[in-house]
């Protein structure tokens, strides 16, 4: 389980670093660069939340 | 007196009665005052630290920062890199925060390294480092209000009304008084934004895509990262060194200790993100003004909104902004004096004086509140940078105190006392050293390839703290290794 938490995070970790260098397409109006930052924001709170809830230290602390 | 003005003195009374309100019928202990009594729910914490990115660098900073250079300092603004990090860092710096009663960010390295010293030392880096962002946060006040009451009010008289109006709340409520006031504040700046980065492009583009064709068809350089300066290499080497940054801030750490549960940061790391989009719509202000109010010049770009805002608005709708952001500036300055209060008393006088008491302490920390504003000011006014590059002169400090942090959360830590002095000791000089130079990569190896050229500054240097910090632990622990053996020989005969 902490493995596949770990993938999650990792994943936007990295995608929130690339990026592709270039004005076409415009996707919602916006220059494909700045788009495809966007999303990135968007799927590092998807994957964060994914994340948290199979994180099984949640559980642990509160059996604390 | 104009309606601007009087819009911003009525959100600034606001701010100052919430703030006082904030402590009332709570007894303020030291735990009270600098991390709430460490009682904040997800949702309290969420405005708390969310407050904290959205200060003056997203209001000026960012825009103006996209007037001056583009897409690659509007992909910096708002990437979120940080989240992952605080995803990871900050639940186990929580739990042993709260197993030892740890109240500031110089706590948890003395408590960690059971080292007094190092907290002195990480607590004097801590309060140089702050002093370049205070004076940002200072600086774009000057200009939004000055800005926002059509000049009639001057830069320096806005900053020292806004320091005194902080400083009376932060001495009696500290870290409620920031909490509460980072509410109000976040939903103004939100409508103000969101409202602002619709309007412009549509209002003198018809649209949105239209906005970055002209953009593109204009200056097609603004739009995409460049193959130096401010390359792709640059932008991944600050995102780094900005998230592993961030949370050193003592500021933030207090934040985080202020959270109930290791679980409301979890949970907190993936809502975050989502308000980062609404930086977006502060960089689509930046980019309609690249057109509609060009050659603005050096700090000047900074402007770029209120040039925006009065050539489109009523003056009572400017105040509405320069209210929204003058709190940008002042509920982080806030949060940012209650933290480095707390450190200079706690951090630096009680180890000097171990017998003071709880009671004095909360004392000398509120009498010390208005002494940092006044040499905050000192820097305000003489001085010449602009928001950006403060902002990464003040990264840059803080960055090299997370070697020794993130190193000592490990299950064994393969860092010394000794290490983490040195590593902090040395990359502190080099960063002095080239600011006041004025160095870069660039000017110190010319032949290097360009992607190194472009990396930044800071995370170079951090490398070399790393560096350092390893190799001194691994001699000292050593060294220590065998003096320890040496005491247990002399045990076992005596």
């Amino acid at each position: 389980m902490k493995k596949k938490v770990f993938i999650l995070t990792i994943i936007p970790a990295l995608g929130s670093l690339v990026v592709i260098n270039r004005v076409e397409p415009y996707v919602l109006g916006l220059p494909f660069v700045l788009f495809w930052a966007i999303c990135w924001v968007c799927l590092t709170s998807l994957f964060l939340i994914i994340a948290n809830k199979l994180d099984t230290s949640n559980k642990e602390e509160e059996e604390l | 007196m104009n309606a601007a003005l009087l819009v911003i003195l009525f959100f600034l009374v606001l701010c100052i009665w919430l703030g006082l309100q904030a402590g009332k019928g709570k007894e303020m202990n030291m735990e009270q005052w600098s991390v709430g009594g460490r009682g904040f729910g997800s949702i309290l914490l969420f405005f708390l630290l969310a407050g904290e990115m959205f200060t003056t660098y997203t209001f000026l900073g960012a825009s103006g920062g996209v007037y001056r250079s583009g897409m690659p300092t509007a992909l910096y603004a708002f990437n979120c890199f940080y989240f992952v990090i605080a995803y990871w860092l900050l639940p186990p710096i929580w739990k042993f925060a709260k197993k030892n009663n740890v109240l500031s960010q110089s706590d948890f390295y003395e408590k960690k390294y059971n080292s007094p010293a190092l907290g002195v030392l990480v607590a004097i880096i801590s309060v140089i480092a702050i002093i370049p962002y205070l004076v940002m946060q200072l600086k774009g006040l000057g200009i939004i209000v000055s800005q926002a009451s059509y000049g009639s009010i001057s830069p320096n008289m806005a900053i020292v009304v806004g320091v005194i109006a902080i400083t009376i709340y932060v001495t009696v409520s500290g870290m409620h008084g920031a909490a509460w006031t980072a509410i109000i504040k976040d939903i103004l700046i939100l409508a103000v934004i969101v409202f602002m980065g619709f309007y412009f492009p549509f209002h003198y583009y018809d649209g949105i895509r239209p906005m970055f064709e002209a953009i593109n068809t204009a200056k097609s350089e603004f739009l995409l990262f460049p193959e130096q300066g401010l390359s792709i290499s640059w932008f991944v080497s600050a995102t780094i060194m900005t998230a592993l940054g961030f949370y050193m801030f003592p500021h933030m750490l207090a934040g985080v200790f202020s959270a109930k549960s290791a679980k409301s940061l979890r949970v907190n790391a993936g809502v975050m993100p989502i308000y980062q989009i609404i930086i977006v719509f502060s960089l689509l202000i930046g980019f309609s003004a690249i057109i509609q109010v060009p050659n603005l010049n050096g700090t000047d770009a900074d402007l770029a909104v209120f040039k925006m805002a009065k050539m489109s608005f009523d003056p009572w709708f400017v105040g509405v902004i320069g209210a929204a952001g003058a709190m940008a500036a002042l509920i982080p300055s806030s949060l940012i004096l209650t933290a480095t209060a707390t450190i200079l008393s706690k951090n630096i006088y009680k180890v000097w004086k171990p017998n003071t008491t709880d009671q004095q302490l909360v004392k000398l920390s509120k009498m010390l509140v208005p002494v940092i504003a006044l040499v905050t000011l000192y820097f305000t006014f003489n001085g010449g940078n602009n928001i950006l590059t403060l902002y990464l002169l003040s990264y840059s400090f803080m960055v090299q105190l997370s070697p020794a942090l993130i190193f000592s959360l490990w299950k064994r830590n393969p860092v010394t006392v000794q290490g983490a002095f040195s590593g902090m000791i040395v990359s502190i000089i080099i960063v002095v050293y080239l600011t006041i130079t004025e160095t870069s990569l660039e000017t110190l190896f010319p032949s290097l390839p360009q992607v190194i050229k472009d990396l930044d500054i800071g995370l170079a240097i951090l490398i070399i703290n790393i560096v350092v910090t390893l190799v001194v632990s691994a001699i000292t622990r050593k060294q220590g290794a065998t003096v320890e053996e040496d005491t247990n020989t002399k045990n076992l005969v005596g």
